[in-house]
């Protein structure tokens, strides 16, 4: 794997580099409501995508770093360095703060790449693919359910599951990270869309309720 | 809208899946055999069958796997779902709204 450039000054390419929805930020502020709904995104999370058979040695191996690997659809592990997703049977999607990547300090992507060795799988550092959206708020749900067709109801949608879906028809990952909130992974592309999608979703909520 | 069972996810919407055609037609054992009519058909030819259809499915934007799906072209009931590989199962007469085919417990996790 071609390694990245690690930068003489971090601060300095931080500075530098704008998120997918960066332009949105004025607007998440003034489209969340107080106390209802909160929309804000979480930009530069270290994201790598893994590809192996759970029950193999590179699997085992992989899974010492990240805390496990998730076994069924759903299904989230992790540990204090970072949480995995399940994707498909064998891929997996492995979610760190910023300050994990390689070229930041870290050493998560290093970590993995040499659990996984010469063993067939990959290891791919995917932390430009997505960008994180974090909806919070007891309207949170309400928000989602005008675009996301799951049953997102906490008796079938629990805290600590994460599925691949499609969300205002677009693909994305939805993470429930707790009872009224949510984390978006959608593609770097369509995160200005889905980031204007939910503002109209959350505007409702800025009116008094009609009796 | 179909709402179809993936084997690894569950139901999920139609609108996440992707057609893959008519499932179970090999790859020809000596393709150089053939006479370029035989090798057309093996390509394009595909049955039209009113009634019970075996056909591949892809999770588009979900698990992102290929499963087979017995499907009925008239009444769209779903039938069967099933794995790659799996041989097409033999079902003597056809089963109306199998519940396994479209409940959550269908789904093998």
């Amino acid at each position: 794997m071609a390694e990245t450039a690690t930068p003489v000054n971090p601060e300095a390419l931080r500075a530098a580099r704008r998120s997918p929805a960066s332009h949105l930020a004025p607007s998440f502020e003034t489209g969340s409501v107080s106390g209802t709904v909160a929309l804000k995104e979480i930009p530069f999370q270290t994201m790598v995508g893994v590809r192996v058979a759970r029950e193999s040695d590179a699997g085992a191996r992989l899974a010492s770093v990240t805390g496990g690997l998730p076994a069924a659809c759903g299904e989230i592990s992790g540990n204090e360095r970072a949480t995995t997703l399940w994707l498909g049977p064998d891929e997996f999607l492995v979610v760190a703060p910023e300050s994990a990547h390689d070229s930041l300090g870290g050493d998560l992507v290093r970590a993995l790449v040499e659990a996984l060795g010469e063993d067939p799988g990959q290891v791919v550092d995917l932390s430009a693919n997505r960008t994180t959206f974090e909806l919070s708020g007891v309207r949170a749900r309400d928000v989602l359910e005008k675009g996301c067709s799951l049953d997102l109801h906490p008796r079938a949608f629990r805290t600590g599951t994460a599925l691949a879906t499609e969300i205002g028809n677009i693909p994305a990952m939805l993470l429930k990270t707790g009872e009224t909130s949510f984390r978006i992974f959608p593609r770097a592309s369509f995160a200005d869309f889905l980031g204007r999608w939910l503002l109209d979703g959350m505007r409702e909520f800025a009116s008094p309720e009609v009796p | 809208m179909l709402l179809i069972s993936c084997p690894n996810c569950g139901p999920r919407d139609e609108t996440e899946f992707h057609y893959g055609g008519q499932a179970h037609v090999a790859y020809p054992e000596n393709p150089d055999a053939l006479t370029d009519r035989q090798w057309a058909e093996y390509l394009f030819y595909r049955d039209n069958t009113k009634g019970a259809f075996a056909e591949r499915w892809v999770h588009s934007t979900g698990c992102r796997q290929w499963f087979n799906m017995l499907r009925d072209t008239v009444s769209y009931d779903i039938q069967a779902i099933y794995r790659m590989g799996e041989p097409r199962p033999d079902l003597e007469r056809p089963v109306v709204n199998n519940p396994a085919a479209t409940t959550p417990e269908g789904a093998t996790k």
